[in-house]
């Protein structure tokens, strides 16, 4: 690898645990609309820092991009407390206005410099090592490593400091209120880090793919734990694994390193969707047929253990008489029998003792209305499960 | 009586968007009574809690907790909001979110630690979800998670305590498990006010009762105000024809 390339790597990665840290609590507060908006409309900020500046990374840039992203919620939420239109709403409005503010302000103003659009929201990394930070003739590294590692360093602080706020004020606000650690401060902290980080990403995924970073890890995240802290590292985790792996990809096809970086991240949700342990979309799959197999192998024992004639317990009759609905009676048999609730002699069936107990017990059960025991009963009895 | 008064309120009004929701409000509750708000859906019994609590801005009026404003009197409140307040869902113990009440005596930053988590195991224990500590919120009951609502309550160790329906969607046991903390409560000689809709169940549970619908109609001693005259007043249909509708 050469030092571009690692430096290119680190700067994504760095980029990648800015975005998951806010995103999370994003994700958890059902706000991840907002960083569409929000990456969107710092675009004004932007612009405006960079009249006054003429340095596309200067401090003021991010600034002023931290002040429209701030004014982004606050418009919106205004346009919501009129009680007119809903939130959704509310942030297709705003957005699209401050939006196309900036393109009109570029468009007008920014001909002959540079300062294009694509560069504003798609970002180009590969360029990024070419712009060092020289300090009296010593080149301490790529600017943009600098400006997001020092965001990062704030983020991180923020969220060391405030965990416990963040946590409250995001789970139960009104609580939050109630024991005076104000959710509004929390809520504008919170967005202004978001606004910041944004449009430090600006390099390196640009303004409007950034909100995968924020949105994708946290989500993905979001399948597989119900414990905070393991969320917040997991999704740096996926943010920070998916940019390098999107770096490679791009390496090796030759593409755009944002967009390969967005699929990637788009991709590793989609493999933990699909099979992410309880969450994931096989094993709920897994656990309806089990399930279904389960009931049905209850009904089939209560039928047994309801009818002691020997015609209503025929296997034949079984297979008629039976609403089995997906379930082949034969799987059902077969868990019976594993499990040793049934024998079957001349193709009559009978409950041992065994299946007697257990139909007794899950009788009793359903009479006073405990289902949820039964979960609990299959674990006593059952050797084997559906 | 010569009780001590826990919550005074003087002329309070709150609106949302102009329409006013609680009007001109005049409310003495006395220290050591388990009451109960009752009164229509949209008559502004949450919002008096939340104005209380100072989580909602009131218009105009006054309230004071044992002669202070809120802000100043935070530690002596408890507060329970309705169990649909909150994302269930969210990444976090029966222990956890216990331990939030806790965090109001902490303050900002500092984290809770080896004190608070024994006071939250102990609030646990109060409200029969020891065995629960560890468990994820979503996979508890509803009865389950309004009694880790109350532990929170109790973690706060408040003279005043505020529930906003406790009851609501919890099966009979828990119901009379949570009512009977609250007795014990009051008998502790803490002030317990409870946002209640169970009609029937108020001269059995409370022993003072605030009727509310948008203004005040009555507060008082459930024995000496809790009859059809006031039920009438409150709900503005004859108040034997709602209980057998």
């Amino acid at each position: 690898m050469s030092n571009a390339q690692i430096e290119i790597q680190l700067i994504a990665s760095l980029v990648a645990i800015a975005c998951a840290i806010p995103g999370t609590f994003l994700v958890l507060r059902k706000m991840a609309l907002i960083t569409d908006a929000i990456s969107h409309s710092i675009l004004p900020g932007i612009v405006i820092g960079f009249f006054i500046t003429h340095d596309l990374s200067s401090p003021l840039l991010i600034v002023m991009a931290a002040a429209s992203g701030v004014l982004t919620v606050v418009l919106v939420e205004f346009i919501q407390k009129t009680g007119l239109v809903k939130e959704d709403t509310a942030i297709g409005l705003v957005f699209p206005a401050l939006f196309s503010i900036g393109i009109i302000l570029i468009a007008q103003n920014a001909n002959d410099v540079h300062l294009d659009i694509d560069a504003v929201l798609l970002g180009e990394l590969a360029f990024a090592p070419f712009d060092r930070l020289m300090i009296q003739g010593t080149d301490l590294g790529p600017k943009s490593l600098w400006i997001i590692g020092v965001i990062l360093v704030i983020t991180l602080g923020l969220l060391i400091a405030f965990f416990k706020e963040l946590k409250i004020s995001t789970f139960d606000a009104g609580l939050a209120s109630a024991l005076g650690l104000s959710p509004v401060v929390v809520h504008y902290g919170l967005m202004t880090v978001s606004s910041i980080t944004t449009v430090g990403a600006f390099d390196a995924v640009g303004a409007i793919l950034v909100i995968a970073l924020m949105i994708a890890p946290a989500a993905t995240a979001y399948l597989l734990t119900n414990n905070l802290k393991k969320m917040l590292l997991l999704a740096v985790l996926f943010g920070v694994c998916s940019a390098i792996a999107g770096y490679w990809l791009a390496h090796g096809l030759d593409t755009s390193i944002s967009g390969s970086m967005t699929s990637v991240l788009g991709l590793v949700f989609l493999l933990v969707y699909l099979f992410a342990p309880n969450r994931g979309f096989f094993s709920v799959l897994y656990r309806q047929k089990q399930q279904r197999i389960e009931v049905s192998l209850l009904t089939f024992l209560l039928h047994l253990g309801n009818h002691h004639e020997e015609e209503e317990r025929h296997v034949k009759h079984l297979n008629e008489h039976i609403n089995w609905q997906k379930v082949r009676s034969k799987s059902v048999l077969d868990l019976a029998l594993k499990n040793n609730m049934i024998t079957i002699e001349k193709d009559i069936v009978s409950l041992t003792d065994k299946g007697k107990k257990f139909t007794t017990e899950a009788i009793d059960y359903i009479v006073t209305n405990k289902n949820s025991e039964i979960e609990n009963m299959k674990d006593r009895f059952f050797l084997f499960r559906g | 009586m010569e009780d001590k008064i826990a919550v005074q309120i003087d002329d309070l009004t709150v609106a949302y968007n102009y329409k006013p929701v609680l009007w001109d409000i005049d409310l003495a509750i006395p220290e050591g009574v388990l009451m109960a708000i009752v009164g229509p859906n949209g008559a502004g019994k949450s919002t008096l809690i939340k104005s209380i609590l100072d989580i909602i801005n009131p218009i105009a009026g006054s309230i004071q907790i044992y002669g202070k404003p809120y802000k100043k009197q935070r530690s002596l409140v408890a507060y329970v909001p309705q169990k649909g307040s909150v994302d269930w869902d969210f990444p976090t113990t029966a222990l956890d979110v216990v331990t939030m009440g806790t965090y109001g005596s902490l303050g900002w930053i500092k984290r809770p630690g080896q004190k608070e988590k024994k006071a939250a195991l102990e609030a646990l224990e109060k409200v029969g979800m020891l065995a629960f500590k560890n468990r994820q919120i979503s996979q508890l009951s509803g009865g389950q998670q309004q009694r880790i609502f109350l532990a929170r309550a109790l973690v706060q160790n408040a003279a005043i305590y505020f529930m906003d329906e406790p009851f609501q969607g919890v099966d009979a046991t828990t119901e009379k498990a949570i009512i009977n903390i609250l007795k014990e409560l009051r008998k502790a000689g803490k002030t317990v006010i409870v946002v209640h809709h169970d009609l029937q169940t108020v001269p059995e549970y409370f022993d003072w009762v605030t009727f509310l619908n948008v203004k005040k109609i009555a507060t008082g001693p459930v024995k000496d105000i809790f009859n059809d005259d006031n039920l009438t007043k409150t709900y503005g249909i004859n108040y034997k024809v709602a209980v057998n509708q």
